[in-house]
């Protein structure tokens, strides 16, 4: 029998580096099979084929056996292929049903005008299909993520999609939104659609997979059944070597207090006290929307406080700007590098620079020697790819991205960083390079906060984890003594009001 | 090694289309009209551009932050009779000169900081406030003088839009300064990196601990006082200041600025592409005068020839 999907000895070439090499991919109808791989091992390339984003240089794509041209993004719709994108490509000030029935609105007759009830039928009837119960009317600018993604594959669903590429969907989703994800993915497996599933959470693709296949450096390398591999196995295929842990340990020696937060109150945030140390690295545990990042962004100075007190080493400061918490020493790396942390279109070296160029004057100019020099000592310490300092940002793969993010903060001279969701949407290999990096941050005495969803990651790399839920502190814990379990429980600790 | 060339044609590729466009349209109007290449002609174009040029070098700052500044135009006319106002004030005359000069420029700067202190504390578009601004000066100048021009200025005034140091007109002189200085201050200092930064992002600008307000308020100081200046240049050339003047002279400096290749939406541009833009569109005009094209044919040229640079430009971006 025909795969559903089949491509063969897919090649692409981009200026200066080889994205494809002779990939091979399947998908039979109603499987899952994952993809992974490291940044820039060629994942998006092939997606975008397969999309018609893009066109390939070498190979042939066959559906039901049939070769095929997919010219264009309309030719993929056609061809019954969808690609759910992390950010998600709806339009916020339209109803749920206008979105999904966007550019296939029923008519009603022959009249140019909408037949909104039909409408709000085939909307209602795709949504169910996926067991879900989202009003058909509301405006999809007031609904959750997790929402908004079912939107997104309802509409793909009323495309009469055969083929589904997911790329990253669990990432902005909560743990219980994810175990509702998969099951709408069950409920599309068991309609026949093949889905063709991208995550660098390990343990979904276990879950969720039946196949994988594993992509380096633009190579095929490796393609079969899930349960016939590991998770340390699967590692292996992707980093190409093998991985002795995927924290490193680092022996951290606390020094005295650094940063101490009394009674911080805003809008999101209540009440919330706690202390950090020099060379500790502070776990900020909790839901997506439990007020973490926006406490980093208070400490930060990005939003106002209505209460409470900072204090750092021991003399009290009150950031009203990013600019004065730098000033004071405090550095914060936020959550989506694309959208708060980068210029898209500034190269390497000016990203690198843009918090510190006061350090960099000479006179009233910008020392261009030593902006160089550091951009080149930064790339090849963190070893930015490719090794350009002129690169535009926006050239770059994510983990490069946040490495030129976090080179930025290194070169501050901050004593307090707060890191927010550091290795989200970041390979295996990266996010070993990015722990470490925060390890030898701690070792120099720098007190570090550390934002993640991710509670392995914060179980392997923190001193202490404190817990927050709906804007309250719930908890704080020492790491060696925490368990998921025991921080999910605070994580849901509702507090009475 | 190989960021150093990565580095030069990064930097100059925006100005690269447009400056081969230069240098075509310059030996196409050599080829068609003898006196073009004559230093006198050369000159002179140099003077006609200057006016606007000088301003488009302000509304570059502006637009590589995302912002636009309409009220430019109003402005030249506001300035020119501030300064020209003051100057028949009655003081001694040197002093008269240089507080002519200071209140021309200082009521650029401040309707400039009036302008960004509406857009950054009142989150306003700067297309509205300036497109308000621009309606009040325009107003301004016409209450202050009762709609009648400032005459009888003293003789010396005339130098500065009419005098020559060596053959070169003066305005020429100043727009040539006053580009060099607005090319360092944009590639080389902290505040035109800001620029730059602002423009291509500005909450990531403002969490990398840019102040985001102060640099949008300096751009818009920065564009009302050149445009001033070049309305005491004007006013000095008229010999006169005229309420009227520099009516809609912003819509000639946006297309200087962005034939020059700096892009409406912020963070990316240059100085010497406005530079190249402005003296495009200058030569143009030069080049069909002499070639006896009538104004209202020229019209038609110089608005086709906007769109087609803009469009070669934006073909170039998407492919390169």
């Amino acid at each position: 029998m025909a795969f559903l999907l089949s491509m063969e000895g897919m090649t692409k070439q981009y200026p200066g580096v080889l994205a494809l090499s002779s990939v091979n991919f399947t998908l039979a109808q109603g499987e899952v099979n994952c993809l992974v791989g490291e940044n820039g091992a060629g994942k998006s390339t092939l997606i975008k084929i397969l999309s018609g984003a893009t066109q390939r240089d070498a190979g042939t794509i066959s559906i039901d056996g049939d070769a095929v041209h997919i010219a264009s993004p309309v030719e993929a719709q056609r061809l019954g292929i969808g690609v759910i994108y992390q950010d998600f490509k709806l339009v916020p000030h339209l109803t749920v049903a206008e979105n999904i029935m966007l550019g296939s609105e029923p008519l009603l007759g022959r009249s140019p005008i909408i037949d909104r009830a039909a409408m709000h039928r085939s909307a209602a009837e795709a949504l169910r299909m996926l067991g879900e119960e989202i009003a058909t009317d509301a405006v999809v600018d007031g609904l959750s993520v997790a929402q908004r993604q079912v939107v997104e594959i309802a509409k793909a669903l009323s495309r009469n999609v055969r083929i589904l590429a997911m790329d990253e969907p669990t990432a902005p989703l909560t743990e219980r939104e994810t175990e509702n994800l998969f099951g709408v993915i069950r409920t599309l497996k068991a309609r026949g659609v093949g889905i063709i599933y991208i995550s660098h959470r390990l343990e979904e693709i276990f879950e969720v997979g039946d196949r994988v296949t594993v992509l380096r450096d633009g190579r095929h390398v490796h393609a079969g059944d899930v349960h016939a591999i590991d998770r340390r196995g699967l590692i292996r295929l992707m980093v190409g070597r093998e991985l002795e842990n995927e924290y490193p340990r680092a022996s951290l020696t606390p020094g005295e207090e650094i940063l101490r937060v009394e009674h911080l109150t805003s809008g999101r945030v209540t009440d919330v006290s706690l202390t950090l140390c020099r060379g500790e690295i502070l776990g900020l545990a909790g839901l997506v929307g439990a007020g973490r990042t926006e406490l980093a962004r208070l400490l930060f100075g990005a939003d106002r406080r209505t209460g409470g007190r900072i204090i750092l080493e021991g003399k009290e400061i009150a950031p009203a700007s990013p600019h004065e918490a730098i000033e004071a020493g405090i550095g914060l790396l936020t959550e989506d590098r694309n959208k708060y942390g980068l210029i898209m279109q500034m190269s390497v070296r000016e990203n690198i620079s843009l918090a510190s160029l006061a350090d960099l004057l000479r006179g009233p100019f910008v020392d261009r020697r030593r902006e160089d020099a550091i951009a080149r000592r930064f790339t090849e310490e963190l070893r930015i790819k490719p090794p350009h300092t002129e690169a535009a940002v926006e050239t770059l793969s994510g983990g490069n991205r946040q490495k030129v993010v976090l080179a930025r903060w290194l070169n501050t001279r901050a004593r307090v960083l707060i890191f927010d969701e550091p290795t989200a949407g970041i390979d295996v290999g990266v996010k070993y390079e990015i722990y470490t990096l925060i390890n030898r941050l701690a070792e120099r005495g720098i007190g570090v906060i550390v934002i993640s969803s991710d509670l392995p990651e914060l179980l392997g790399i923190c001193t202490r984890i404190a817990v927050m839920c709906e804007g309250n502190l719930t908890g704080v814990l020492e790491a060696a003594e925490a368990t998921q379990e025991s921080v999910m429980t605070y994580a849901t600790h509702r507090q009475r009001r | 090694m190989t960021s150093s060339r990565f580095s030069i044609v990064s930097r100059f590729s925006g100005e690269f289309g447009i400056g081969i466009a230069f240098v075509l349209e310059f030996i196409l109007f050599a080829v068609l009209s003898p006196y073009f290449f004559s230093p006198d002609n050369l000159l002179n174009v140099s003077l006609q551009a200057s006016i606007t040029a000088i301003i488009a070098a302000g509304m570059t700052f502006v637009i590589l932050t995302g912002g636009i500044d309409l009220s430019v135009g109003s402005l030249v006319a506001f300035a020119g009779i501030i300064t020209t106002g003051v100057l028949k004030s009655g003081l001694p005359l040197p002093a008269a000169f240089l507080a002519a000069l200071a209140a021309g420029l200082a009521a650029g700067a401040l309707a400039g900081a009036f302008a960004g202190f509406c857009i950054t504390r009142f989150s306003i578009t700067p297309f509205i406030v300036t497109l308000a601004t621009m309606t009040i000066l325009r107003g301004g100048a016409f209450v202050i003088t009762d709609g009648r021009p400032v005459w009888e200025l003293p003789e010396a005034f005339a130098f500065l839009g009419t005098g020559r140091i060596l053959a070169v007109p003066v305005p020429s002189i100043i727009m040539v300064l006053t580009f060099i200085v607005s090319h360092i201050v944009l590639t080389r200092t902290r505040f035109g990196r800001h620029v730059y930064a602002v423009g291509g992002n500005i909450e990531a600008a403002r969490l990398a601990g840019i102040r985001t307000n102060r640099v949008l308020t300096k751009v818009y100081v920065l564009s009302g006082g050149l445009a001033a200046l070049s309305g005491i240049l004007l006013a000095s050339r008229m010999n006169s200041g005229q309420p009227n003047a520099g009516l809609s002279y912003e819509l000639d400096v946006i297309a200087a600025v962005v034939v020059g290749g700096t892009s409406l939406s912020g963070g990316k541009g240059s100085i010497i592409g406005t530079f190249i833009g402005a003296m495009l569109i200058a030569v143009l005009r030069n080049g069909l005068n002499l070639l006896n094209v009538g104004s209202y044919v020229q019209q038609v040229i110089v608005g086709a020839v906007i769109l087609l640079a803009v469009m070669v430009d934006q073909l170039r971006r998407r492919h390169g």
